[in-house]
């Protein structure tokens, strides 16, 4: 089986005034059909570049140098023009981000914002048929009123209400990948773990693979099936969640999961910011494929 | 709208801007009917009442032809508000498109089209204005050319700052995520974000653009007479003060009527539309 998304030793490096920085040491990475992967890592690490370049936003930098293989669905997306990698979007693959108020556009409704993206895939709709297949899937992120959302602007909902809006669009075309990057990092814990539910079912529904970018480890072990642990752009571990999370080898990994604060209040954990040890070879648990 | 009228009504500045407006525009747009000699907007003479102050017949006095002052303030109000409304709806748009591309696309493009906008930001608009009707013939169409092309950088600047501010908007991402192309986002996703400060402005600045084309033809650059214009009535009337006071004091008047309306008017709805300073 072909994945849907198969990293090859990704490079990427943004040059500027001769100055150049490294930030992707080459990444191995790939995502099965309705698979959950989860890329969890500190802040800088690499994780959201990764998913800038899998979406083609980071090649319309000049300053960024990128090399290795990114193949979607079979295809190499290298070798995609900007064009065709833009049609791409919002079609075969989507996005949902951290603020989803910050998301949606201010001046329009809900309803104006799903039309455009329905069109996105079919531009044929009539305005009833897309009001008609919003409300369903406002329906599917269990919004109790999808009426009154299709003609609210984002700002009068909550961030909770925004961030089902947004799953929703994301998702309204049935693309093959989700990329989540910190989804509901700006919500509180309790509406962020309810769109974490939603999102699981609806992935499965819709047979969606996602790449979940977190630091989160809680929401990470609860949601994905394999992780990678990327650290300073390289991928340090990786495998099922529950092996990763029952038996971190690598020092990186071991320190990440240390830093999770308890609620018993022994106090923050000591962690070493940095470490040799850190710097290890890669560990693989295997696993799928 | 209940809303922009509550808080219309609740800023009595701002209804005396809308109230002042209302006037001019309609004392122009049906200046035949109201003006008492309507004939007086072209070459009429009379010197049997040439240069009469204030009275029951002419309340605004005659000029020095015999023409009566109030009718051909009327007229006047007609060339300002078109040059006003025709100069705001080719600079606007204009300088809207050049700002929302230096803004949202950046890079090369970005920093070429605002140098070519600081170009003509650094010159003094009155005297790029004055230098350009001094090689054109001066009629009210190259007049609003003249104010045109001095006029439209600002809009770039404003929508330029706009724009870069708003490019790092989270509904910017999301839409490139989507895969919209760079018109739709300019144009479908952050010019309706700069529309509040675009309407804003183009109020505060019709009464600037009626300042500035009377100070045109109040060099003699502008319109020409016998084309009755606000500008050009005080220049006539600037060699007899005090004496004929009537003259220059009547015009100037509705110079300051026409841009106050506007700027308590601009000032109105920037509270409206919540527009930032």
């Amino acid at each position: 089986m072909t994945p849907i998304l198969d990293i090859q030793n990704l490079k990427l490096s943004f040059k500027s005034m001769g100055h150049k920085v490294d930030v992707l040491h080459g990444i191995d990475l790939f995502i099965n059909a309705g698979e959950k992967v989860a890329l969890v890592g500190e802040s800088g690490s690499g994780k959201s570049v990764t998913a800038r370049i899998v979406l083609g936003l980071l090649q319309e930098i000049r300053s960024a140098k990128i090399s290795g293989d990114v193949s979607f669905n079979g295809t190499d997306t290298t070798s995609l023009s900007r064009k065709q990698h833009a049609a791409l979007r919002g079609i075969e693959m989507s996005m949902i981000f951290q603020d989803p108020t910050s998301s949606l556009n201010p001046v329009f409704t809900i309803g104006h914002q799903f039309t455009e993206v329905l069109r996105r895939s079919n531009k044929n709709l009539s305005q009833a048929q897309c009001d008609q297949r919003a409300t369903q899937l406002l329906n599917d992120v269990s919004i109790p009123d999808p009426q009154r959302v299709l003609s609210a602007y984002p700002f009068q909902l909550s961030g909770g209400m925004n961030q089902r809006v947004m799953i929703a669009m994301a998702l309204s075309n049935q693309p093959s990948l989700l990329l989540a990057d910190e989804p509901g990092t700006a919500l509180d814990v309790s509406v962020q773990a309810q769109t974490l539910t939603l999102m699981r079912e609806l992935v499965a529904d819709y047979g969606t693979a996602v790449l979940l970018i977190s630091h989160n480890l809680g929401v990470v072990r609860e949601f994905a099936d394999r992780v990678y642990v990327i650290y300073q752009g390289r991928i340090v571990e990786d495998g099922p969640t529950a092996a990763i999370f029952a038996n971190p080898l690598h020092a990186y990994t071991q320190a990440l999961m240390d830093a999770v604060p308890r609620i018993v209040g022994s106090g923050l954990p000591e962690v070493p910011e940095v470490s040799d040890a850190f710097l290890a070879p890669r560990i693989s648990h295997g696993g799928a494929g | 709208m209940i809303r922009a009228l509550r808080i219309l009504a609740a800023n009595p500045m701002s209804l005396i801007g809308l109230l002042l407006v209302s006037i001019i525009i309609l004392a122009a747009t049906f200046a035949p009917l109201l003006a008492p000699y309507p004939t007086h907007n072209g070459a009429i003479v009379d010197f049997a009442y040439a240069n009469k102050a204030p009275n029951a017949r002419n309340w605004m006095g005659t000029d020095l032809v015999g023409r009566d002052i109030f009718s051909r303030i009327l007229y006047a109000f007609r060339i300002s508000l078109t040059l006003g409304v025709v100069v705001l709806a080719i600079a606007a748009p204009v300088g809207t498109a050049i700002g929302l591309l230096a803004g949202y696309v950046g890079g090369w493009v970005g920093a070429v089209l605002m140098r070519i906008v600081d170009v003509f930001l650094s010159i003094p608009p009155l005297v790029l204005a004055i230098a350009m009707m001094g090689v054109l013939e001066p009629t009210l169409t190259n007049a609003m050319l003249a104010v045109t092309v001095m006029w439209w950088p600002w809009y770039a600047r404003l929508v330029y700052s706009i724009a870069r501010a708003e490019r790092e908007e989270g509904y910017v991402l999301a839409a490139e995520v989507m895969g919209a192309g760079t018109p739709h986002i300019a144009f479908r996703e952050i010019l309706p974000n700069c529309l509040p400060a675009i309407v804003t402005k183009m109020t505060l600045d019709m009464g600037f653009v009626i300042i500035i084309a009377s100070s045109l033809s109040f060099l003699g650059l502008g319109v020409q007479p016998p084309t009755p214009d606000l500008g050009s009535m005080v220049a006539e009337g600037a060699r007899y003060l005090p004496d004929s006071w009537w003259l220059t004091v009547f015009p100037g008047l509705a110079i300051l009527v026409a841009v106050f309306g506007f700027n308590l008017l601009g000032d109105g709805l920037r509270e409206i539309l919540e527009v930032d300073e």
